[in-house]
């Protein structure tokens, strides 16, 4: 289970969680998970429907609170922190289910985005100036998502695919130093998800950032991943490269073997 | 952070001219229709100002300087319920604190124009720390709780206000001189209408203030807003304690006219007001606030001309829930809102879809 963390222990986590446990009622959805996320690697969480793959992103990210265990974060303990000032440490999630502002209009989601990346809290008297650059900001991400003839439509009424592409336009403005992708393929049309695909490989190539990516596409997670986490029953079953995944008995017996149900009912 | 925002590696920086053409062409299309509004705003205001120099209607004049006052109350409770998303049932003691404030000041002291500005400002000062109070107290929790403990607190200041007769002479009330120059009906509608003029002005800006964004971003998905970052209670408690300072405002205005005040300013009427006409103007827009102000006190005053034809017109609370009704059947999103989103879809129908504004 180890042995694909001691091939990069060189580098430090950037992200580390110690037996972290979240309990609803007497459910455990995610149960003692130590995990350590490698700084600037590329790590895949999978797992069937209900292991816990959202909720430990929850954690992560804030949303949720855990019963037990610790986060670590650049060093820093962080399991109390608010998702505000996680956000702002870098820490940036995508959602799963859309989730953006569906009155406002597509530049303005993003736009909002960019001003809390830029710091501007407080700022009720405002600089129209200042506005204009966050929005020319907030256009060049429109234009690598493609949505630059939505701009002024409200989010509301964007199609469901074009809503995800949103929802990943408004983390890239964040700028994060961890980026958390929730299944960000999920509900789109199979002639945009190279586009998205796109957009996730040029993050990685740049190198500056980690990113932690829940999937259900295998050929997709393959492709990307440096490690692979899975999940079964809130439980990590497993930690490694793609290929010690691949090969795991216990991967495949309890988990890859149910996958390709998972995916023919997707 | 010092890092640049992430760029499209695989495209060159600059968008591509088609693209850039038609974003060009819509940013044109805001600015016109943000130009529109100006123009629209100004003309407006330059009418009404030259009102007193065509007609000494006391009727129009008294009804329009209520109207002012009452826009500008109204205009505060967009902000939290049409900006924010707040719902407050207690909106009227910021605004019985300007009027109490202003009242007691001119009574207690002498009636000059200074005093009345120290009264504006105490009430204003007032009513932003209470509103403070409240929000810190309310304001972390569910939003539910707002609302009970606002009308908490408008009850316990009712209270107070009734009981603590030696200083406001309870609900009997008192009069009180105002400064000699407002004493003329045309120069205290003017500054009625100026000070609307620039409560609409402050809030807009406001509102269109990163900070404001930011409230509206809370309206739509409060979660989310928080995991871009922004901490969510500062941002509630700075648009309760705005609006508490304008309800002040128009509170002090409305004693003024009437040279008199009472326990009513305290009242959950004066809470309602706001409320129907926020609502009915159309919410989230601060001029949908100024129509319904406008329509409700326009109706007020046609209800009560109408007294005379017939005994039921006294009833006018009846029609104004018929108005209502009406008004929510007719104009779902108030007003402002329908106007607007008929004005949209009307110039979507003249001008066909733009074949550029396709996705490729």
């Amino acid at each position: 289970m180890n042995s694909a963390k001691a091939a990069r222990s060189a580098a430090p986590p950037i992200l580390e969680t110690d037996r972290l446990t979240v309990a609803f009622g007497g459910h455990a959805a995610v149960r003692e998970v130590s995990l350590a996320v490698t700084d600037r690697s590329f790590l895949s969480i999978i797992g069937p429907n209900g292991a816990g793959k959202t909720t430990l992103f929850n954690l992560l990210s804030g949303q949720l609170k855990p019963t037990s265990g610790r986060i670590t974060y650049k060093g820093m303990d962080i399991t109390g922190l608010p998702s505000y000032e996680r956000t702002r440490r870098g820490i940036g999630r995508s959602f799963q289910l859309t989730h953006v502002f569906p009155r406002l209009s597509v530049l303005e989601n993003i736009r909002l985005a960019v001003q809390s990346r830029a710091g501007v809290r407080y700022d009720f008297f405002s600089s129209l100036r200042r506005h204009r650059k966050f929005e020319a900001e907030a256009e060049s991400l429109l234009e690598l998502m493609r949505l630059t003839g939505k701009r002024n439509s409200p989010a509301i009424q964007l199609a469901h695919g074009e809503k995800r592409k949103l929802e990943i336009a408004m983390l890239l403005a964040l700028d994060s130093d961890l980026l958390l992708l929730d299944e960000p393929t999920a509900g789109i049309s199979l002639e945009e998800v190279p586009a998205i695909l796109e957009v996730i490989r040029d993050v990685k190539r740049q190198g500056s950032r980690t990113i932690v990516l829940i999937e259900h596409k295998m050929e997709m997670v393959l492709d990307l991943s440096d490690e692979i986490a899975v999940l079964y029953q809130g439980e990590l079953l497993a930690h490694g490269t793609p290929a010690a995944i691949m090969g795991n008995e216990t991967v495949q017996s309890a988990y890859l073997g149910g996958w390709y149900d998972d995916a023919a009912e997707a | 952070m010092s890092r640049t925002p992430l760029q499209p590696r695989s495209e060159p920086a600059a968008p591509p001219k088609r693209a850039r053409s038609v974003m060009g062409r819509l940013s044109a299309l805001q600015g016109r229709s943000s130009r529109t509004h100006n123009v629209v705003v100004l003309l407006l205001f330059v009418l009404l100002a030259a009102l007193p120099a065509v007609s000494d209607s006391r009727s129009l004049f008294i009804l329009l300087t209520q109207v002012f006052i009452l826009a500008v109350f109204a205009m505060s409770y967009d902000l939290l319920l049409g900006f924010t998303g707040i719902v407050s049932f207690g909106h009227a003691m910021f605004f019985g604190l300007g009027a109490y404030s202003t009242g007691l000041f001119l009574s207690r002291f002498e009636a000059t124009l200074p005093m009345l500005l120290l009264s504006v400002i105490a009430g204003m000062a007032l009513a932003a720390a209470l509103s403070y109070l409240v929000g810190v107290l309310s304001l972390r929790l569910k939003s539910h709780f707002y609302a009970m403990l606002t009308l908490a607190f408008a009850g316990l200041l009712l209270v107070a206000a009734e009981k603590w007769r030696s200083l406001t002479k309870g609900s009997d009330g008192f009069t009180f001189a105002i400064p000699e120059p407002l004493k003329d009906r045309a120069t205290l509608y003017l500054v009625c209408l100026c000070t609307l003029a620039a409560v609409y002005v402050a809030l807009r800006r406001f509102t269109r203030s990163p900070l404001g964004s930011v409230l509206q971003a809370i309206r739509e998905n409060e979660q989310r807003t928080e995991s871009l970052g922004y901490r969510i209670v500062p941002y509630k408690i700075a648009a309760s304690v705005v609006a508490g300072a304008a309800a002040s405002i128009s509170g002090s205005l409305y004693v003024l006219t009437l040279r008199f005040v009472n326990t009513t300013v305290f009242s959950m009427d004066m809470t309602l007001n706001a409320l129907l006409m926020t609502i009915i103007g159309g919410v989230g827009t601060l001029y949908g606030a100024v129509i319904g102000a406008a329509v409700i006190e326009w109706a007020h005053q046609l209800l009560t001309d109408l007294a005379g034809v017939h005994p039921i017109f006294e009833r006018w609370i009846i029609f104004f829930g018929l108005l209502y009704i009406v008004v929510v059947l007719v104009f779902p999103s108030g007003i402002a809102g329908t106007c607007a989103s008929w004005l949209s879809s009307m110039r979507r129908r003249r001008q066909p879809e733009d074949p550029e504004e396709e996705r490729p």
